[in-house]
């Protein structure tokens, strides 16, 4: 069996040669330092580089955030390598392995991976560049200021002698470095601001990227589990006498979770698992399905107390005054990450250490999960972080990982763990149901004189960490895209009702914006449809001091044509968001059907992310979040029947194809303001700006997630 | 378990393995063609597509029973040098974004080029629909598709 283990055979190679050539640690080791250079004004310390410049010129720049398509070993190698001068085909990228002591936050999520380099990533550029310039500038005999660095060289101006980096490299080791450099005009950027070819795209064309279930180690058995499929319940007994019949099983024994089988290949094992005859003690939840959990969520939030996440003016009293009072409902179902690679781990576990391979976006998380688990100090676990088939959330969990571990340890070899795509439907950490309560009052002539909205859906935070969270305090997450309302409304309540069941519930894509802002987008179509006013127009109107969300909404019409004449059938919805720091607008195009089928034509998106550095890669992660909408706008439903997922694969959790993938149309608003993140701000305005399409075309307002063409039907 | 012989990307390769075992599981355990993924083990998302004497063929429905004394091309064997059209398109285009079903892809698209030199968007869009993307690179597949038929 080959051993092909890339990140770690590299991660070798530069730590043996690092010795004779410049390395460079983003980090510093105290806190303190770097707030007396101005490095971490008060946001915690989290860098994210390593750079290694090698005596054979190679720059290598380690990427310690999780890749998962947005391009990551591409944009931040772009930033630091902008600063350092460096040519691009000479920038080889390296994954870290799990250091937070060296990388800090490894965490990837919340569209932060540039938001939180950016700064960092320039100063170790232009802090390296600083010391290259001055061993060159040594080894002439001249003063700095006639050197310049390009392209990877120092150039002495006068007499355009030049050395590489790698032959200045041992020498600039030598040198202390600036913890203040001085920064790139950013006129003078060579990578930022344009579109880098992807470090990744190659081997991603040609079958050879390795991801978690790529990996092979020597002596490695297969594996898969199988876990109750009732949330809470437990395998009480299994008969395993057939299943161990089959060529190739090992092995067959509880875990934890549920059971596990073990063999020579993943087609052994997964015949093996479906030839299990288990007995399970499903639990309590067993008595629950999707109507029941409606109706405890209905009940709750009708009855529950409230926790208040806003208030504004004074809600009652205008709803005392209001010529009338509008109230709604908006819903949302569970929605699942499906991640196109299910999830999966190799570990191997033994003589008190631990070494795991794993596309994860908490390389730390993992780490810490294994010390804790094995019981062994977190030095002894090494945790190699491999590209990852899709996250979007899902793999800021790290349930999975410990699956592989008890295998490993009960073993005593290494195990490649694989979940069955059946598996990884029934045990995701699902996008939390919602329901949602919106309410304006009205004058005479429809003028909306306040705004509620009660949100009412699990709580993520309180399911992980119930002890935060006894007192009636506010989960913020679950009322992120909704407390911040923009719109300048005089009089605001909006509260939450925490309502959790045993359904997993999880970060996903843009988390409790997806809800909250089909709610809001949705609602205030609503208001501009009573008070008999364009939609565009009347965003415009309450959006007066807010610039950025203009700007995209702008961009965004003017890009569409909005106004303009549509043909029968046909209907265009704008909707606007700002989450994670950046602002996204899209108006969608819609053709309806008689029958109520229809089709989503086109999205012109804009985009506000402030500094745009890999604009490319905007585009893509634009482009990304407007089909993952798409598929839960249109598609992706998750239902509970007897406490468990009723949908098993692709067949009955069906995911948007080509031929439904509407023209898309991308627009970067120019900004020098800090760049900040693409992953999922361009989600959130896809569901409203879909319904509200929807409204101009057939004059039917879609409150509820999916849309249905039965919801159609004339 | 028995022995059979296929011919994988023109190279004569010899398993002993369980009749029923589908050919995604003998390219990616037994020989370390892993270029081959593993998406949903029904043949819903064409996340393990190669070509079987030519035509595009969900691996992981296959059995190697059925392929014995077949030609097998996977995503290895397209080009070793990335130099077929459809992957010089694919970087041109920028097209994955993670990556996972991209050899998937690039299969089904190579087989409908080999038929149709000029597909139009519509052909696409039939030849591509059981290819599943959950990053959402269906524009780019088009265009990309398209690039490589102009080259082609």
């Amino acid at each position: 069996m080959p051993e092909s283990s890339v990140s770690r055979r590299d991660f070798l190679k530069v730590s043996s040669t690092a010795g004779v050539g410049l390395m460079i640690g983003v980090f510093l080791p105290a806190k303190e330092r770097l707030v007396a250079a101005g490095l971490a004004p008060s946001q915690p310390f989290e860098p994210n580089a390593f750079l290694a410049i090698h005596p054979d010129n190679s720059v290598v720049i380690t990427v310690a955030k999780s890749e998962m398509g947005q391009h990551v070993r591409t944009s931040l190698p772009m930033i630091l390598g902008d600063e350092l001068e460096a040519d691009w085909s000479q920038i080889t990228v390296l994954q870290a392995d799990a250091n937070e002591q060296k990388y800090g936050n490894q965490g990837t999520g919340g569209s932060g991976s540039i938001r939180e380099s950016f700064t960092i990533l320039r100063k170790t550029g232009a802090a390296a560049k600083e010391v290259l310039i001055k061993a060159g500038a040594k080894k002439w005999g001249v003063t700095i200021e006639e050197c310049i660095a390009t392209k990877g060289k120092i150039i002495h101006l006068p007499t355009k002698r030049q050395f590489t980096f790698g032959e200045l490299a041992e020498m600039a080791s030598s040198y202390s470095l600036s913890t203040n450099p001085k920064l790139k005009d950013p006129e003078d950027f060579n990578f930022i601001g344009k579109s880098m070819p992807g470090k990744d795209t190659p081997s991603r064309a040609n079958g050879k990227a390795q991801f978690g279930i790529d990996i092979r180690i020597p002596d490695m058995l297969y594996a898969t589990v199988i876990h109750c499929p009732t949330f809470g319940g437990k395998a009480k007994s299994f008969n395993s006498n057939s299943a161990k019949g089959i060529p190739g099983v090992t092995d067959i024994f509880a875990i934890e979770e549920g059971v596990a089988i073990v063999g020579n290949n993943t087609w052994s094992v997964i015949q093996g698992q479906r030839a299990l005859d288990i007995e399970w003690d499903h639990g309590d939840f067993a008595n629950w399905d999707s109507n029941r959990i409606k109706s405890f969520m209905e009940k709750k939030g009708g009855s529950g107390k409230a926790v208040i996440a806003r208030k504004e003016g004074d809600v009652t009293t205008a709803h005392k005054k209001a010529a009338s009072v509008f109230e709604v409902q908006y819903e949302v179902p569970f929605t699942h990450h499906a991640t196109m690679e299910p999830m999966n781990c190799v570990a191997h576990v033994g003589n008190g250490k631990c070494e795991i391979w794993v596309p994860t976006q908490v390389p730390q998380r993992v780490q810490t999960k294994a010390a804790e688990h094995l019981g062994i100090p977190l030095e002894q676990v090494k945790v190699h972080v491999t590209l990852l088939g899709g996250g979007f959330g899902r793999r800021l969990f790290a349930d999975y990982v410990t699956d592989a571990l008890e295998i490993s340890q009960k073993i005593g070899k290494p195990v490649k763990m694989l979940w069955t795509r059946e598996e990884d439907m029934a045990h995701d950490f699902f996008r939390p149901t919602s329901i949602h309560k919106l309410s304006a009052a009205l004058t005479k002539k429809n003028q909306a004189k306040s705004w509620s909205h009660r949100i009412i859906a699990p709580s993520i935070s309180a399911q992980r960490s119930p002890q935060k969270f006894t007192k009636g305090e506010l989960d913020k997450s679950a009322v992120s895209g909704a407390r911040n309302l923009p719109y300048e409304i005089p009089n605001l309540h909006i509260d939450y009702i925490m309502t959790n069941t045993k359904v997993p519930v999880g970060w996903w894509r843009a988390v409790y914006n997806s809800q909250n802002g089909f709610a809001n987008e949705g609602f205030v179509d609503e208001l501009a449809h009573l008070a008999d006013e364009d939609p565009y127009h009347f965003r415009v109107k309450l959006l007066k001091n807010s610039p950025r969300h203009l700007g995209v909404l702008n961009v965004a019409a003017e890009k569409s044509g909005w106004g303009t004449k549509l043909g029968k059938g046909r209907g265009r919805g704008i909707a606007v968001h700002e989450s994670f720091g950046s602002w996204a607008a899209h108006v969608a195009e819609v053709t309806v059907k008689s029958d109520g089928s229809f089709t989503v034509d086109r999205i012109v998106g804009a985009i506000d992310c402030g500094l745009p550095v890999h604009p490319d890669g905007i585009r893509m992660q634009m482009e990304s979040g407007i089909v993952y909408g798409l598929t839960s706008t249109l598609k992706g439903e998750i239902t509970i029947k007897k406490g468990a997922v009723e949908q098993s694969n692709f067949h009955d959790f069906e995911l948007l194809r080509i031929d439904e993938s509407p023209e898309m149309e991308i627009h970067i608003v120019a900004s020098d303001e800090p760049p900040s993140g693409a992953g999922e701000p361009g989600l959130p305005p896809v569901a409203p700006s879909v319904a509200n399409a929807i409204f101009d075309a057939t004059g039917k307002r879609i409150r509820k997630l999916p849309i249905r063409p039965e919801d159609l039907r004339a | 378990m028995a022995r059979y012989s296929i011919t994988i990307n023109g190279k004569k390769q010899n398993v002993n393995v369980a009749e029923d075992m589908p050919l995604l599981w003998v390219l990616r355990d037994e020989l370390g063609l892993t270029g081959t993924k593993f998406g949903c083990g029904r043949g819903l998302c064409g996340t393990c597509t190669i070509h079987l004497d030519g035509e595009p063929t969900r691996a992981c429905m296959t059995s190697v029973e059925y392929v014995d004394g077949s030609e097998i091309t996977t995503i290895e064997g397209l080009s070793t040098d990335l130099s077929h059209p459809l992957q010089q398109a694919w970087i041109a285009e920028e097209v994955p974004q993670c990556g996972y079903c991209q050899s998937g892809q690039i299969m089904t698209a190579a087989a409908l080029l080999e038929k149709n030199s000029d597909p139009s968007d519509e052909d696409i869009n039939t030849a591509m629909k059981m290819n599943l993307c959950r990053c959402g690179t269906y524009q780019r597949i088009r265009k990309a598709i398209h690039r490589a038929a102009k080259e082609i």
